[in-house]
């Protein structure tokens, strides 16, 4: 563990170039997947939330279930889907970062539905009469509610990012770990692993956890300066 | 329904984004290869001479095998002669060619509890762990490696995972993988030599078995079909190829060291 704790410093302080390309490479894939798994994922979390149809509750605990979609799974499906033997095969977007993202999308967006289904549920129960009575669309609804949810949405945005940011058998099978192309941190750790380089392994491992911590301390600054503006 | 609205979505807003057209092809490959650091040596050298940057996806030879009958890839680097010849004389390969071979070793715990070392050669050493149940682990992933050990256990007569004894175990991963589970359990288990010289985890393992010509380790290349695969990039996979059989390439093979020690023999004839 020492060595470990060592080889993760060393990582760090001599800036690798290929540690810097691996890592910049999984925050574009992470964060590229969480903000389109957001795009999908929110809008359709607040109209479950909100929105009276048949079939809703089915939907509710089909998108629940999702939540535990085993990532090798997923990473199974697209690469049926992107295989030049599949019906997207034409495309070329097997072994890219792009079919990376696809992937981690599939993971997240049914988080980011679920999640964000919850809170906004919890927030239209506190809300409904006062947006009733302005007469405000289902639609506008939807907004308002997502705007006004945005803070512990962030947090919703956040366990998307950890599942995308920490899962390694979808990106393994959809990008097949090339290096220089679409080699991510949690690849390496894989690959380090079965070379038996385990120091090497676990300093990947220690400098992914500080990016993660990286990640969810500038959006609590973020947050915490927003929650201030808001009572001024 | 909805699954298909989010990925087509997903594909529209992310089409931009997919690699713009450099000279590439795909190489679906076994695991030692890659893990030993040969590609490392090697493909930078073609890349210069050639400007074809060489893509490496290093699965195990039974699912590189699997991806390119799916037409996921332009070039097989892979081990197991009988799987290779199958895949051409189902049309999916152009033609086989010798590469390379190195030789697979049985590696165990150091002090030799069980005294493989004396045994005569692998089937002789096979039968030994089997007779004093000694711990063995199995890749158990159809992997070459997998195929060879499978192999050695018919030609010593005994099928182990048969009889499911306690002493066999499939770990169902990669040769690295399979190595740290066999030295956590003290146990012994085959593996190309390439990936153990190069391997960081050794322990209190050693090399065993070694020398047998039964352990004979030869790597195969194969230019997956265009006219079965359409999207196949056949032209550069067969400047790759052609590379790899010259002189120049087989000088390269035989110019890798690790640890001043050479891993792979060249074999193109």
């Amino acid at each position: 563990m020492g060595d470990a704790i060592a080889e993760a410093f060393r990582l760090i302080a001599v800036g690798d170039a290929a540690l810097w390309e691996i890592v910049s490479l999984s925050l574009r894939v992470s964060l590229t997947a969480v903000a389109l798994a957001c795009l999908i994922g929110l809008p359709l979390g607040a109209l479950l939330a909100i929105a009276r149809f048949p079939g809703r509750g089915a939907l509710i605990v089909a998108t629940n279930s999702l939540m535990g979609l085993p990532p090798v799974l997923a990473g199974l499906l697209v690469y049926l889907l992107l295989s030049r033997a599949g019906p997207l095969g034409p495309l070329e977007l097997l072994y890219t970062p792009t079919a990376m993202i696809i992937a981690q999308t599939v993971l997240v967006t049914p988080i980011i539905v679920a999640l964000s289904r919850q809170v906004i549920a919890d927030m239209h129960q506190e809300y409904d009469e006062q947006l009733r009575s302005m007469g405000i669309t289902t639609m506008g609804a939807v907004l308002t509610l997502l705007y006004d949810a945005r803070l512990s949405l962030l947090t919703v945005a956040l366990a998307g990012f950890g599942r995308a940011a920490a899962e390694v058998g979808a990106v393994m099978m959809v990008g097949g770990n090339i290096n220089h192309v679409t080699r991510v941190m949690t690849t390496t750790i894989a690959l380090e692993t079965s070379k038996g380089n385990l120091a090497i392994a676990v300093g990947l491992g220690l400098v992914l956890m500080l990016i993660a911590l990286t990640v969810n301390g500038a959006l609590m600054a973020l947050r915490g300066t927003q929650g201030v503006a808001r009572h001024v | 329904m909805i699954l298909r609205v989010l990925l087509l979505l997903t594909l529209v807003v992310l089409a931009p984004l997919a690699q713009a057209s450099e000279r590439f092809i795909v190489v679906q490959s076994t695991t030692s290869t890659e893990n030993s650091g040969l590609y490392g040596w090697l493909l930078p050298q073609f890349t210069a001479e050639s400007g074809i940057e060489v893509r490496v996806v290093a699965v195990g030879t039974g699912q590189a095998l699997r991806n390119a009958r799916n037409g996921d890839g332009d070039v097989l680097i892979v081990h197991a002669r009988a799987a290779e010849d199958a895949f051409v004389a189902d049309g999916h390969g152009v033609k086989r060619h010798d590469l390379m071979v190195n030789d697979f070793v049985i590696v165990g715990p150091g002090a030799d509890p069980v005294g493989l070392g004396e045994s005569p050669g692998a089937t002789a050493a096979l039968k030994r762990i089997a007779d004093t149940g000694a711990k063995f682990v199995s890749r158990g992933d159809d992997s070459g490696t997998h195929k060879k050990e499978l192999a050695l256990w018919r030609a010593a007569g005994l099928d182990p995972t048969g009889d499911g004894g306690e002493w066999y175990r499939e770990s169902g991963s990669g040769m690295g993988a399979t190595l740290n589970i066999a030295i956590g359990m003290d146990a012994h288990t085959l593996t190309d030599r390439a990936t153990w010289v190069s391997f960081g985890n050794k322990g209190d393992h050693a090399i065993l078995v070694e020398g047998d010509p039964a352990l004979q380790n030869p790597y195969g290349v194969i230019l997956v079909n265009p006219e079965v695969h359409p999207g196949v990039r056949a032209s550069d996979g067969q400047i790759f190829i052609d590379w790899l059989l010259s002189p120049t390439g087989q000088a390269a093979i035989a110019a890798f060291r690790v640890n001043g020690q050479q891993l792979f023999f060249p074999s193109a004839r």
